[in-house]
This record gives C-alpha cells, sequence and structure tokens, in this order.
C-alpha cells in the first residue's frame, strides 16, 4: 500500500471521526438537559445578560470566590 | 480601599479604544487615497516627484491593508477583549495587579510594534509577503505582545467567578490560539544575514532582511493557508465574539439559541482551516488541494449562517428596537452582511466560477463588503455600546449615529456594486477570444472600461471614511457628554439627540 492510499483511508476515518463527533456532540446538548445533573444550555445566555460584577453567576465556580461582603457594592 | 465596591476596570480597554479610532482612521484614509489612485493615476505623484516613493501605490498599499487589519481591526479585538471578558468572567482587572501590569505591557508594546510596522513600511521595508510583510525583528516582537494577549485572556479566565465560559470567550480563545499558529508557520524565515552566495560571500544584504524557510509552491501553500485564515481568525472568529456580547446585551434578548452558537462554534474551527487552498485555484498546488479548498469553503456557508442567523433570530419579536436604535442598525446590518459574503465567498470558491472571478476587482469587492459591512460595523457597533459605560456618559448624538449609519451603508453599497460589476467585467473582457483563440481584448481595454466602477469605487470609500470620521467625532464629544446618573446601565445606551 503506497502512501497515497494510506493518506485517502486516513482522510476518509478522519472525516468519518469528525461527522460522528459533530452529530454526537448535538445529541448531548440537546438530551443533557433531562438527566438529574443536567445542563440546560440555554441559561448560559445570562452569563451576558446579567453581567454585573454583583449578579449572581450562572454557576458559580466556588463559594469562596464570591465577591467578599463589604467588598461588594 | 477595604470598603470601596468592586468594579470592573476598564483602563486598558479605553487605550485600544482609542487606537482602533486612531488606527481605523489611518487605515481608512490611505484605503481612499489608493481607491482614487487607481482611478486617477496621477495621484501617485500627489505630493510630487520627490516624494513619489512614499505616495505610490506600491508603498502605500501594504499600509492599508495592516493598519486596518492589525492596527482597527485588532485593536477593536482587544478593547472588547478587556471590556467583554471581564464582564462574563465576573471578574474585574482591578483584583489583579499582574493582569492589569500584562494588560498595560500589552497596550504599550503593541503600539510599539504598530510604530515599528508603519515606519518599516514606509521606508519599502518588507518581506513581501501579503498581510506578513513585517521583517523578523518585528515579528519577534509581534509573537511577544500576542503571548501577552493569552496571558490576559488565560489569566483572567485564571480567577473567573463564573463557572463556564461565556459563548464570546471561546471564540476569542480561538482567535488567541488560531493567529498564534498561523503567524508562527507563515513567518519561518531565515535571516539573509546567515546566507553565503556561491562564491562563498556571507553576511548578504541588511540584517533585518530574511527569506522565507518555505520555496516556491509550498510557500504559495502556507502563505494562503495563513492568509485565508487571517480572515477567519481576525475577521471573523473575534467579530463573532462581539457579536454574540453586544447585541444580547443592547438589545436585552438573549440568543436565540445557545446551543446553536456552540455546534456553529465547533463547524467553524473544524472547517476554516482546510478553505485557505481556494486561493490558489488554476495554480500549481496538487489537484486535490484546489478541490478541497472548493469544497470546505461551500460547507463553510452552514457554520457561518449558523451564527449569523442566531444573531437575527435573537431580534424576533423585537424588530422595533432595529427601528428605534442606530446601534442595534449596526448590528442587525453587520449580521446581515456577514451572511451576504460568507455566501458570496463559497460561491467565488467554485472552480467555474473562480475562472471568471480570480484576480478581478470582484474579489476586492467580496472583501470590502466583509470588512466595511461586518467588522468595521460590529467594532463601531462595540465601542458605541462601551463608551457610555466606560466614559459613564451618555452617547453625545443619537441623529449623528444614525446619519453616520446611512452614509456608511450607501458607501458600501456603492463600493461592492461597482467592484462586482467591474470584476465580472473584467473576467470576461480576459476571456473573450475569436474563434481562432485570438485575444479579443487587450489589458488596457479592460482600464479604460473599469475607469468609472473605480471612480464610483472610490467614492463609496470616501463616504465610509466620512461615516467614520462622524463615530470619531461621537465618541470624543461623548467622554465630555451629559453623565449618566445609573450606577450599573442595563441593555439600551443612553443616547443624547
Amino acid at each position: 500500500m503506497g502512501i497515497a492510499e494510506l493518506q485517502a483511508y486516513g482522510y476518509f476515518v478522519l472525516t468519518f471521526f469528525l461527522v460522528v463527533a459533530l452529530y454526537g456532540y448535538i445529541y448531548h446538548l440537546y438530551t443533557k438537559k433531562r438527566d438529574a445533573s443536567g445542563v440546560d444550555y440555554e441559561s448560559y445566555s445570562n452569563m451576558a445578560l446579567k453581567d454585573d460584577i454583583d449578579d449572581t453567576p450562572v454557576s458559580a465556580l466556588s463559594d469562596e470566590k464570591v465577591p467578599v461582603e463589604g467588598k461588594k457594592k | 480601599m477595604e470598603n470601596r465596591p468592586l468594579e470592573y476596570d476598564y483602563t486598558i480597554a479605553k487605550m485600544f479604544m482609542l487606537t482602533t479610532i486612531a488606527f481605523g482612521i489611518v487605515g481608512m484614509l490611505i484605503g481612499v487615497i489608493l481607491a482614487f489612485q487607481l482611478a486617477f493615476p496621477g495621484l501617485n505623484l500627489m505630493l510630487g516627484d520627490g516624494l513619489a516613493e512614499y505616495t505610490n501605490f506600491s508603498r502605500l498599499r501594504p499600509l492599508h491593508t495592516d493598519a486596518v487589519i492589525f492596527g482597527f481591526t485588532l485593536s477593536g479585538v482587544f478593547a472588547t477583549w478587556y471590556y467583554v471578558g471581564q464582564r462574563v468572567l465576573k471578574v474585574s482587572m482591578a483584583e489583579s495587579k499582574l493582569l492589569m501590569t500584562l494588560g498595560k505591557l500589552h497596550f504599550w508594546l503593541y503600539l510599539a510594534v504598530v510604530v515599528a510596522v508603519i515606519v518599516s513600511l514606509f521606508a519599502g521595508v518588507t518581506t513581501s509577503k501579503e498581510y506578513a510583510e513585517f521583517e523578523w525583528p518585528i515579528d519577534i516582537a509581534v509573537v511577544v505582545v500576542w503571548v501577552l494577549f493569552g496571558m490576559g485572556i488565560f489569566g483572567l479566565i485564571g480567577i473567573r467567578r463564573e463557572k463556564s465560559l461565556y459563548i464570546s470567550v471561546w471564540y476569542y480563545i480561538a482567535t488567541f490560539l488560531g493567529i498564534a499558529m498561523l503567524y508562527l508557520f507563515n513567518n519561518m524565515e531565515i535571516p539573509t544575514f546567515f546566507a553565503t552566495s556561491p562564491s562563498g560571500e556571507s553576511g548578504i544584504g541588511a540584517w533585518y532582511h530574511s527569506v522565507s524557510m518555505y520555496a516556491g509552491t509550498n510557500d504559495a501553500l502556507v502563505q494562503w493557508w495563513y492568509g485565508h485564515n487571517a480572515v477567519a481568525f481576525g475577521f471573523t472568529v473575534p467579530i463573532v465574539a462581539m457579536i454574540y456580547y453586544f447585541l444580547p446585551k443592547e438589545s436585552g434578548q438573549a440568543i436565540y439559541s445557545y446551543k446553536l452558537s456552540l455546534l456553529s462554534f465547533w463547524g467553524l474551527m473544524f472547517v476554516y482551516l482546510w478553505a485557505g487552498g481556494h486561493h490558489l485555484l488554476y495554480s500549481t498546488v496538487p489537484d486535490w488541494m484546489q478541490t478541497m479548498g472548493s469544497i470546505f469553503s461551500v460547507i463553510l456557508i452552514l457554520p457561518s449562517w449558523g451564527s449569523a442567523i442566531n444573531m437575527l433570530l435573537t431580534m424576533k419579536g423585537e424588530w422595533q428596537q432595529v427601528a428605534a436604535s442606530p446601534l442595534i442598525k449596526f448590528m442587525v446590518l453587520g449580521s446581515t452582511f456577514y451572511m451576504f459574503s460568507t455566501l458570496e465567498g463559497p460561491i467565488q470558491a467554485i472552480k467555474s466560477v473562480n475562472a471568471i472571478a480570480h484576480f478581478t476587482d470582484w474579489i476586492v469587492g467580496h472583501v470590502h463588503d466583509g470588512v466595511l459591512g461586518w467588522v468595521g460595523f460590529m467594532i463601531m457597533a462595540a465601542l458605541y455600546h462601551m463608551a457610555p459605560r466606560v466614559f459613564k456618559r451618555e452617547i453625545y448624538s443619537k441623529s449623528l449615529m444614525a446619519a453616520q449609519f446611512w452614509i456608511q451603508t450607501l458607501g458600501v453599497v456603492l463600493y461592492f456594486t461597482s467592484m462586482w460589476i467591474a470584476g465580472i467585467t473584467q473576467g470576461m473582457m480576459w476571456r473573450a477570444h475569436d474563434e481562432f483563440g485570438n485575444l479579443a481584448y487587450s489589458f488596457i481595454d479592460t482600464v479604460t472600461v473599469l475607469h468609472p466602477y473605480y471612480a464610483i469605487r472610490g467614492v463609496g470609500g470616501l463616504l465610509y471614511l466620512v461615516g467614520f470620521l462622524m463615530f470619531a467625532y461621537n465618541i470624543y464629544k461623548t467622554m465630555s457628554s451629559r453623565p449618566v446618573e445609573e450606577r450599573e446601565l442595563q441593555n439600551a445606551s443612553p443616547m443624547g439627540a
């Protein structure tokens, strides 16, 4: 098998993998919300709409990172 | 200090806002001069024979492209990053002395590099690679500036309060990574100083000169992989980052589909990098590579339209805002021009269409409906949205903004329609032949026919520049306008009469 043939197979496998990955990602986006621990991706829009520094984060990184009382407005 | 409320710190954003405007004026002014030089060649000598070296088309052309790409657009990208980044990550630059120092260093070094670029290009010092004209010492400085930008991005992400990254942040990260990779690979070069001639002569040429590490066709391939993706990661990705933040924020509407924004992001990342080959159709690069460039360019419609439609649908049920607010007008028209040029590009990349379009003014028209209608409009809209918030003043004049919008829209329309007609005319005339295969026209025949369209293009560009000066004036007056009462402005920006 020459290098050109190997490249062609490699190219096909890569394209196939990317197609599966993309459709898998769509499936993931739309189904994740259904589990108990699921994420509603649409709520992420609020990261822009409610972006004052003392707004509550959509999902806080950790409790202690929320601005300390007194430093808050 | 202890009791002072925590606020976002826009120091760096403000600095980059000023360079956005300054380099915008410089880049567009040179563009207008170039357009009129093409229509009226006598203007090549506008400052007399003695200065012809500095005023001719070929000396000014890279200054125009580099000033609008790396001066105006990149400044806009940096300004919006230092504004949007803090807000969607809910962390202030004031919280980290290190990030603030890095940010200032980023700005001043960037400014120094821009000055070096302007001086060297005016002096005619260039590597002659399109959009990569800078010689190696400047390239090294560019890399340092870019690393500082990256440290700013990832540093801010590192101290964020918001766990997930908003879609715009993904796009800013992609801008950083994409341009880093492209710039490094395309600027692999060897200083001529290290070369030895066949006769054994060494230390050839000036110390700052260099030649590309790639030769011939390979150089062309790497160059257009870079050139096209400079459009991707300079003119598309960061501008999409802007519209995903500023349109929802200004209109108060949530993104129509956040999931679609994620999907389009990954689609764009996978597809864009393969499309550059369309610049080399009918050249000496392998045929399969040309075909791949064409196919990926057509596929590119999907993720591009995914973002653009998502933005237009964000305005669903709120279209009265387009009529009421000139700021929303800029963004909606920007997004429409994005759809338009991302359809036009793939059409030009189809081999049979490219046989007519290649090397003609239609390509120039395509670039400009993208950058004037999409990039320029979106960056100006972003700055209009930011101005009341960073200066804590209302926008000086709404009616001036509305007038600017219509003047510039007319300018863009004149620009791309004239270039369409000129380009297609040119393409058809170059190909026309009689039954024996003799060419029907000589080159100068096309020049004569195209003259009126070149003049119209110059007028279109001039109108856009006039609008940009109105924008600069409006922002300047905003800095001393009526103070805004509210502590934090929600949604629609306050505007004076």
